[in-house]
C-alpha cells in the first residue's frame, strides 16, 4: 500500500530548468509548489568546484555527470519492421539525472527559433506548394507564433545573462549580429564573449565565402552579471570544462547559478530529490489528475496528491509518464491516429575538421564559445530548388580542448602506432573542425511507444524509440555540409576532412541531445497532445513542458526555445489557476 | 511544506564558502570504486617493469596489455610509449572498478544480437570481456606462433592487432573488433586522462599533444592568437601527480 503524502497545489516531476522556471513563477503567484526530482542535489559549491568538476575521465568519458541507464533506458530500432533493443549505455544523446537536469551540463547556446520555424507548415505551403511536402512527414505549426513568445525569449535571455550581438531590434539590422534572426525588443543582456584564435579564423573564412558569420548566443557570461532576481553571475574564464560539465565559476547560467538561490528560500517552495516518479494519477474520469505516485530511495511506492501536476522531465520521460499513465492516445504509426509518441524528431549534425598551421589553443573555450552563419538555417535560403525541407546553422564551437574526446587528425593518419602518435603531436594545438546543425521533420515512422518485451527496474514497459534519418534529412545535411566545406576551403593553407552523416541513424556515437516530441504542442487536438499553452487536451490539469511539446525540430540549439515556452505556459498556468478549465476549447 | 522538506532546504541554502576540497578526498573518490586496492602505493616514474602489482588483471594478462597497449603507442624519439605513461596500471584499475564492473549500464538479459546501430549488446562486462578476449588470443598465439602475445617480435604483434582491429580473429561470444575498440579506446583515456587515475604518468600524452592541463583561467590569455601557452603542466592533483599517488603530498 503506498504511502500517502499531504496535497499540495502543484506538482512537478523534475527538477531541472523548466521546474525552476514554473516553480519561481507559480511560488511568485502565492501557490504550494513541490518539485520530485529523481536524482541528487547538485550545486556549484561543493558538487561542480574547480579542483572537482574538472576530471574528464569521471564526468564526460564516463558519462557520470549524465543519467545512468542502468535501472531504466529506453529500447531502440531504426524501424517498425525491426526488434527494439535496450540502448545499454549513453552513447547519441545524454540526458541528466539530479537537481538542475541537464541544464548543469549543457553548453550554454540559448538560441531563438525564426519566426517560420513556428509557422512552417504555414509557410511552406505559402512558399513552395503543398505538394512539396512528402507524404510521409507531419509537418505542424506549433500553434503559438514568435511574436508571441518573443517576450518570453526575452525573460530567459535576461535570466541566464545571455552573451551576443542583436542583429534585430525592432525590425532594424544591428551590425555585427544575426541578420536572420527575428525581430527582439531589444539587445542581449551582455555583450559577446571574447574570441578566441579558431573563431577569428571562421569569421574570416565564413565572409570569405560569401556568408554573414557572427558570435553565437551564448548563456556564459562575458562579464559579471546580476539577473533580474538578484542572483549573482561571475564572468566566464574560458577554462573549457563547460559542455558535459558544471560550471564552478558562476558562469554558465543553470538552474542553481539563476534561479534556485531565491527559489529555495521560499516558504511555499519545498523539493525531494531520489524520487522517481512512475505514474500520473487520475481519477475515475480520467479527465482529472489527482496527482503522482513514486519510488522514494527505499523504494517505497508513494502517492503525492497535488491540485495540478507538470511535467518537467527529460523529453522523452515525459512521453515515457504520459503512456504509462494512460493519458491521451497513444500514436499508432499503421492508422496514423494517435497522438502520444507522435513527431518524435532529432537533430542531424556533421562537421568538416580542418588542419591548419597557426596555433589555436583549443583548451582555451567556453561551452557556447562560437561564430555562426545563418544563411542557411530554418527558410533562411530558397529550398525550390533544392527540394527539401529543414536547414541548419554552420558554427565554429571552440568549447574546449579536453584530449581525449576533442582532438581531431587527418583522414590519412594512421589509427594507432607511431603515425598516430604524430597526427596527434602535430595537430592538436592547430586542428579544429566547424559543425553543421541541422534540423529534423516528423514523419509517420518515427515515433515513441511502449516496449511490449523489456522493462524498468519498477516493472514498467521501457519506452521504445523508433527512428530513422529520412532522404530530406539526408539531402538538407548534405547541402550544409557542402556549405560549411566552402568555410573550410577558404582558411588559408588549410586542409580539411568532410564528415558527411551517412546512412542509417546510430544510437551509438554521439550526436547531440536535442530529442524532442511525443507530446506535440498544436491547435489540433487530432495532432497534438498539449494546447498552445502546454496544457493537457485530455486532462487541464496537466501541463508537459519541454521539448517533448515540439512538433518537430528546427536547427538551432533547443534551451532557449524550451525556455521561452515554459515562461509563456507559466502564465497561462496562473490564469488556470484562477479560473480551472480548459484554456482553449477542443 | 513537510518538516523534512524545509530541512533540506535550509541544508542547500546558497552562499557557504566553498570548502578547500582536499587531495586526500580526491584520491578517495578515485579508488572508492576498487575496494580491493586500498590506497594505491608503489606508482614508479620507471615505466611499467616497476610498476605496482595489478589489481585486477593475472600477471598473465598484464603482461598481454604491456605488449598490446606499447604497440598501439609504442615509445619512439616523440617521447615515451603506453608502458611509461602506466596505461596498463590505468587500465587494471578501470576495470577494478565501476567501469569494469559495467555498474551504470543496463545489463539485464536476454541477449539476443542487435543491429550495428543498436550499439552493445554483450552480457558481459569490461572486465569479463578483457579476462575471456585476452585468453582467446593467448590461447591463439600459442597455437599459431608457440608463445605468449609478449614474447613475438613487434612485427608479428603488429599483425596481430591489425587482424583483431579488422574482426578476424575468433574470440569466441566476443567480437573481436569490439574487444579491440575497447582496448584502443582505454589505451588512450590511460594516455591522455588526467594523472590522477595512474596513466598518463609525468604528462607523457599531455606532453606529446601541448595540453597544459585542467586550469582555471584564460581571460588573460585567449586573445594571444598564435602564441604557445607556456605554464607548468598540472593535474587534478597538482603538478606533481606520481608523489600525489605515492601518498606523499
Amino acid at each position: 500500500m503506498a504511502r500517502r503524502e499531504r496535497p499540495v497545489d502543484v506538482v512537478l516531476v523534475g527538477f531541472g530548468w523548466t521546474a525552476a522556471i514554473i516553480a519561481q513563477e507559480l511560488t511568485d503567484a502565492g501557490v504550494q509548489v513541490l518539485a520530485l526530482e529523481r536524482g541528487e542535489f547538485r550545486d556549484t559549491v561543493p558538487d561542480f568546484a574547480t579542483d572537482t568538476i574538472q576530471d574528464k575521465l569521471r564526468y564526460a568519458v564516463r558519462k557520470q555527470i549524465f543519467e545512468s541507464p542502468e535501472r531504466e533506458t529506453l529500447t531502440f530500432r531504426n524501424s517498425a519492421d525491426q526488434t527494439a533493443l535496450p540502448m545499454r549505455h549513453l552513447g547519441s544523446f545524454l540526458p541528466a539525472a539530479g537537481v538542475g537536469g541537464a541544464g548543469v551540463h549543457w553548453n550554454g547556446q540559448c538560441w531563438r527559433f525564426l519566426p517560420q520555424d513556428f509557422e512552417i507548415r504555414t509557410h511552406t505551403e505559402q512558399r513552395y506548394g503543398r505538394k512539396f511536402i512528402p507524404e510521409s512527414m507531419n509537418l505542424q505549426d506549433w500553434g503559438v507564433t514568435y511574436d508571441e513568445l518573443e517576450p518570453h525569449y526575452d525573460r530567459f535571455e535576461y535570466l541566464c545573462g545571455v552573451s551576443g550581438i542583436a542583429g534585430n531590434i525592432g525590425g532594424v539590422r544591428q551590425p555585427g549580429g544575426n541578420p536572420f534572426e527575428g525581430a527582439r525588443k531589444r539587445g542581449y543582456p551582455l555583450p559577446p564573449l571574447k574570441r578566441s584564435a579558431s573563431t577569428v579564423l571562421f569569421d574570416k573564412a565564413a565572409r570569405e565565402a560569401g556568408f554573414d558569420p557572427f558570435p553565437c548566443p551564448a548563456a556564459n557570461a562575458s562579464k559579471p552579471y546580476r539577473n533580474p532576481l538578484g542572483v549573482q553571475m561571475g564572468q566566464c574564464t574560458y577554462c573549457g570544462y563547460c559542455e558535459w560539465f558544471g560550471c564552478g565559476n558562476y558562469s554558465k547560467a543553470s538552474p542553481q547559478t539563476t534561479i534556485l538561490p531565491v527559489l529555495l528560500k521560499k516558504d511555499n517552495f519545498s523539493y525531494r530529490t531520489r524520487c522517481n516518479v512512475t505514474r500520473v494519477n487520475t481519477d475515475n474520469t480520467g479527465k482529472r489528475a489527482t496527482g503522482v505516485t513514486y519510488v522514494d530511495v527505499d523504494g517505497n511506492e508513494v502517492e503525492q496528491p497535488a491540485g495540478m501536476v507538470v511535467l518537467c522531465a527529460f523529453a522523452q520521460h515525459n512521453v515515457h509518464l504520459l503512456l504509462l499513465s494512460k493519458i491521451g492516445t497513444p500514436y499508432d504509426p499503421t492508422t496514423g491516429r494517435g497522438v502520444v509518441g507522435r513527431n518524435y524528431a532529432y537533430q542531424i549534425t556533421s562537421s568538416v575538421d580542418v588542419f591548419q598551421k597557426e596555433i589555436l589553443n583549443p583548451f582555451m573555450g567556453a561551452g557556447a564559445l562560437g561564430q555562426g552563419v545563418d544563411n542557411f538555417n530554418g527558410d533562411n535560403f530558397d529550398h525550390g530548388p533544392l527540394g527539401f525541407i529543414g536547414g541548419g546553422y554552420i558554427a565554429l564551437w571552440n568549447t574546449g580542448g579536453r584530449p581525449i574526446l576533442q582532438h581531431y587528425l587527418p583522414e590519412d593518419a594512421p589509427t594507432w602506432g607511431s603515425g598516430w602518435k604524430k597526427a596527434m603531436h602535430d595537430n592538436y594545438l592547430t586542428a579544429t573542425s566547424i559543425a553543421t546543425h541541422g534540423s529534423v521533420m516528423s514523419y509517420r515512422s518515427n515515433y515513441l511507444d511502449l516496449d511490449p518485451a523489456w522493462r524498468d527496474d519498477y516493472g514498467s514497459p521501457l519506452l521504445r524509440l523508433t527512428f530513422d534519418f529520412q532522404p530530406n534529412e539526408h539531402a538538407m545535411s548534405d547541402y550544409l555540409t557542402d556549405q560549411a566545406t566552402k568555410i573550410a576551403q577558404a582558411i588559408p593553407g588549410a586542409t580539411h576532412h568532410v564528415k558527411k552523416r551517412d546512412g542509417h541513424y546510430s544510437i551509438v556515437p554521439y550526436q547531440t541531445t536535442h530529442n524532442t516530441g511525443g507530446a506535440a504542442m498544436g491547435a489540433d487536438p487530432a495532432t497534438s497532445v498539449v494546447n498552445r499553452y502546454l496544457q493537457s487536451w485530455d486532462v487541464p490539469n496537466l501541463f508537459v513542458m519541454g521539448a517533448s511539446v515540439f512538433p518537430q525540430n528546427a536547427g538551432y540549439n533547443p534551451t532557449g526555445t524550451v525556455g521561452a515556452l515554459t515562461y509563456w505556459a507559466a502564465e497561462a498556468m496562473k490564469r488556470y489557476l484562477k479560473n480551472p478549465g480548459p484554456l482553449v476549447a477542443a | 511544506m513537510s518538516m523534512r522538506d524545509s530541512e533540506r532546504n535550509k541544508d542547500h541554502a546558497p552562499g557557504h564558502a566553498p570548502p578547500r576540497k582536499s587531495r586526500r578526498t580526491f584520491l578517495k573518490s578515485v579508488v572508492a570504486a576498487t575496494p580491493a586496492l586500498g590506497l594505491p602505493g608503489c606508482a614508479s616514474r620507471h615505466g611499467a617493469a616497476q610498476a605496482r602489482a595489478p589489481v585486477y588483471f593475472t600477471p598473465e594478462e598484464a603482461a598481454f596489455i604491456d605488449a598490446a597497449t606499447q604497440r598501439l603507442i609504442p615509445a619512439d624519439e616523440l617521447g615515451g610509449g603506453a608502458n611509461e605513461a602506466g596505461v596498463t596500471t590505468f587500465i587494471d584499475l578501470q576495470l577494478a572498478g565501476a567501469y569494469g564492473r559495467a555498474e551504470r549500464w543496463y545489463m539485464q538479459g536476454p541477449w539476443p544480437r542487435g543491429t550495428d546501430q543498436q550499439g552493445f549488446q554483450l552480457k558481459y562486462t569490461p572486465a569479463r570481456i578483457y579476462r575471456d578476449a585476452i585468453g582467446r588470443m593467448e590461447a591463439h598465439c600459442r597455437q599459431q606462433h608457440g608463445k605468449p602475445f609478449a614474447q613475438l617480435d613487434p612485427a608479428r604483434q603488429d599483425d596481430l592487432l591489425h587482424a583483431l582491429e579488422k574482426g578476424k580473429i575468433d574470440l569466441g561470444d566476443i567480437p573481436a573488433m569490439t574487444f579491440f575498440a575497447m582496448l584502443w579506446q582505454n589505451t588512450r583515456e590511460g594516455y591522455l586522462a588526467d594523472p590522477a587515475y595512474s596513466g598518463n604518468r609525468d604528462f607523457a600524452g599531455w606532453k606529446l599533444i601541448g595540453f597544459p592541463g585542467p586550469r582555471y583561467n584564460y581571460v588573460e590569455d585567449i586573445e594571444n592568437f598564435g602564441k604557445p601557452y607556456e605554464a607548468p603542466f598540472v593535474s587534478l592533483v597538482g603538478r606533481d601527480p606520481s608523489a600525489y599517488l605515492r601518498g606523499e603530498s
